[in-house]
């Protein structure tokens, strides 16, 4: 059996195109992926490299200059090189399958898409062996990524690696949206959609608002760099906050770009696994519109110690706290369909359930920084780091592994293992929060974020320690996931069409599915296509 | 495609068009984000956009490039290649037009690199002039297909670049307003 034909239940005889040369959605889904782990995977060991260096007071392991270059290159891989691409591809294999499509609208152009942003991740860590990467930080705030304090050839590689790396994401979220409005299968209603593809719909949504104006800022910074332009050149009457604003204009949609898929793949896991339909469908999918239209109107947020007016300080900060209204609603909505059901503590079940307490401490710290006072107190300290990794690791990624489990049977055929799954979840719930919990504290003691080394007098060494020590235990639970994926891959469980009693209709086709994805489609007549077949006496009323 | 078929109805229902709508929708974030730079910046430069820019040249240039929108839109009813060319032809009067105004800028020391002004007018009108010869490539693409296949060229696709052409005129109406007409505020 060849590497390709594991993902796709290709008829004996036929040939596969190979990897290079692929446009079915499944297995440029899988690409995504596999991009995904291999760039997580390196962020992981830039994060590990972070935490040795903070591990004691006056570490010496990196020197200032390669730490500043680890912490920027952590945060733009595990932001858009390991999280985005492993959101579209599972967006990329299971939109289809979900709506009962044989392929997403531009089969051609998704294998552009994908090779673009493998493309931009390419380039950007090119930078390391031409000279050095880029070490401005994540959102490379000018003028610090201005040529004069920013020699290097690091912040171009950043710039042409984001460009490239987003122009594929843009033409992604361009297919997913035709795809998803133009190709469900008859009967498949707006109103009946999985909240997964609801989710990515947004997220496509948020994509095509958000992108262009990073590509804009970007074009900008290009000028200023190389073409000897001024945009953020204080010193030529330039604006330096400009790039700030345009940068969080995409910045802060992003972080819904990153979470709303993992709530997409929750709000499909949670049911299946309650033994019910979600509680309140449609406040699910109404108060995502309300995240994407009050995302973009939050940005400055990010930049409240910059010195706004008071208009706009008090505008951004009662927005920042409305958006935790609809993102709330959705906290109810899960513990609602739990509560009564008949609950199935699977891998999957457990990093759902793990997805909501964490992303809940995250929020609730989130909702602390709308506010001012506490915001300049602790901004661009630990607090915030704590607070960032709340969301997007004790959110994203938790939310990611349960899709994982959930959907690796349905890519593969094969079950992943629930020993080891239960290992993983565990090991990653305690590793991760003794790593970010104390961080908290580190934070609103006055560790500042970005430092390479602190005096041992700060206090701030134990807490450091313990970070340090839980990131280790993410490391390992993080093998642990590995070595169930390379055994469930050789000789996992026959996981059969339906595995989990499904409601929707990827499991209504075979594991994996053949190349266009159904022989024959179950009736959709609600939004529980595949539970209704199987049970008629019990159809939703939908 | 049974999907296709149910839902042929409207022009959004198309997979092309809607397809190139949505991709033309975040484009416009795109030059907004530069029009909002131009504008944060136009100060700095504004007394320098007074003394060098030639607003009737450029007016009669501009009066092509929003011709070729009525061109096309003829071209695409009538998928007649000979509005086509029309396009192309006043879409080329237009990219001259804008090389000499570079040509004659350049010449006169102002270039990206001299003062703000420099930096924003290059960055905003060339990269609505690279999205002009995008467009003339598509343009030539469309007629030289027409010409040469033996089955006719589906009237969407000319279409889907008729959209994309008028999207390049209107962002041309916004640029010319805010850079041009500009410097009389």
């Amino acid at each position: 059996m060849s590497a390709v034909s594991l993902w796709v239940n290709r008829p004996a005889g036929t040939r596969a195109g190979g990897w290079l040369r692929t446009v079915d959605h499944k297995e440029i889904g899988v690409l995504y992926i596999g991009m995904g782990i291999a760039f997580f995977a390196l962020g992981g060991i830039e994060a590990l490299l972070l935490r040795a260096q903070l591990a004691t007071p006056q570490e010496h392991l990196l020197d200032p200059e390669t730490y500043d270059q680890i912490f920027t290159v952590h945060g733009v891989t595990m932001i858009l090189l390991a999280v985005v691409p492993l959101i579209v591809g599972f967006a990329n294999y299971l939109v289809p399958l979900m709506i009962g499509a044989a392929d997403v609208a531009y089969p051609r152009l998704n294998a552009l898409s994908f090779w673009l942003s493998l493309l931009g991740g390419i380039v950007l860590y090119f930078s390391f062996v031409a000279g050095g990467a880029p070490d401005a930080g994540w959102f490379s705030y000018t003028p610090l990524a201005e040529r004069p304090f920013a020699p290097g050839a690091g912040v171009d590689y950043y710039i042409l690696g984001l460009a490239v790396n987003g122009a594929g994401t843009i033409i992604g979220a361009i297919n997913l949206t035709v795809t998803i409005l133009l190709m469900r299968a008859p009967g498949l209603a707006i109103s009946r959609l999985p909240l997964f593809v609801w989710m990515t719909l947004v997220t496509s949504v948020l994509i095509l608002g958000a992108y262009p104006a990073l590509s804009g800022a970007l074009v900008m910074l290009f000028v200023d760099r190389q073409l000897g332009g001024h945009f953020f050149d204080p010193l030529a009457s330039g604006q330096p906050l400009l790039w700030q604003h345009l940068f969080w204009f995409f910045g802060h949609p992003e972080v819904y770009i990153m979470i709303l898929p993992a709530m997409g793949m929750i709000s499909e896991i949670i049911p299946v696994f309650s033994g019910k339909p979600i509680f309140g469908y449609r406040f699910v999918a109404g108060s995502s519109v309300a995240i994407a239209f009050l995302s973009f109107g939050v940005w400055a947020h990010h930049m409240f110690a910059v010195g706004l007016g008071t208009a706009e300080t008090l505008f951004f900060s009662v927005t920042s706290m409305a958006i935790a209204v609809p993102t709330g609603v959705k906290i109810f909505n899960w513990i609602a369909t739990m509560i009564g059901g008949r609950l199935r503590l699977a891998t999957p079940m457990l990093f759902a359930i793990g997805f909501i307490a964490m992303f809940v401490i995250g929020g609730l710290s989130g909702v602390s920084l709308a506010v001012v006072p506490i915001d300049l107190e602790v901004t661009d300290s630990y607090y915030v780091v704590a607070h960032l990794h709340y969301v997007l690791f004790g959110g994203t990624m938790l939310g990611l592994f349960a899709g994982a489990y959930y959907w690796f049977p349905k890519m593969t055929g094969r079950l992943l293992h629930e020993g080891l799954g239960k290992w993983h979840f565990w090991l990653t719930f305690a590793g991760f929060n003794l790593t970010f919990l104390p961080q908290h504290w580190l934070g609103v003691s006055g560790m500042p974020r970005r430092v390479f080394t602190y005096a041992a007098d700060t206090g701030w060494g134990p807490w450091n320690l313990v970070s340090t020590i839980g990131a280790a235990m993410l490391a390992i639970a993080m093998l642990v996931f590995a070595v169930n994926i390379v055994r469930s891959l050789r000789g996992g469980a026959i996981a059969g069409d339906d595995p989990w009693d499904g409601f929707t209709l990827e499991w209504a086709t075979t594991s994996p599915p053949p190349p266009e994805n159904f022989a024959r489609l179950p009736e959709i007549r609600g939004r529980r296509p595949l539970w209704d077949q199987k049970h008629p006496d019990q159809r939703d009323v939908a | 495609m049974i999907a296709q078929a149910t839902r042929r109805a409207g022009w959004l229902g198309d997979r092309t068009l809607l397809g190139v709508a949505i991709f033309v929708g975040s484009e416009s974030i795109f030059f907004l984000s530069i029009v909002v730079a131009y504008v944060a910046n136009r100060d700095a430069g504004l007394g320098d956009a007074r003394a060098t820019l030639d607003l009737p040249r450029t007016t009669v240039f501009s009066l092509a490039l929003f011709a070729s929108s009525a061109t096309m839109a003829r071209a695409t009813t009538t998928l007649n290649a000979r509005w086509l060319l029309a396009t192309i032809a006043l879409g080329g009067i237009f990219i001259v037009g804008q090389g000499t105004e570079y040509a004659r800028l350049l010449a006169a020391g102002t270039a990206p690199s001299s003062a703000m002004f420099g930096t924003t007018f290059f960055t905003l009108t060339g990269l609505h002039g690279i999205h002009v010869l995008v467009g003339l490539a598509a343009l030539a693409a469309l007629g030289g297909s027409t010409a040469a296949r033996a089955v006719a060229v589906r009237p969407v696709a000319w279409e889907a670049v008729a959209l994309y052409w008028h999207f390049v005129d209107a962002v041309w109406v916004v640029v010319f307003s805010v850079v041009y007409l500009g410097t009389k505020l």
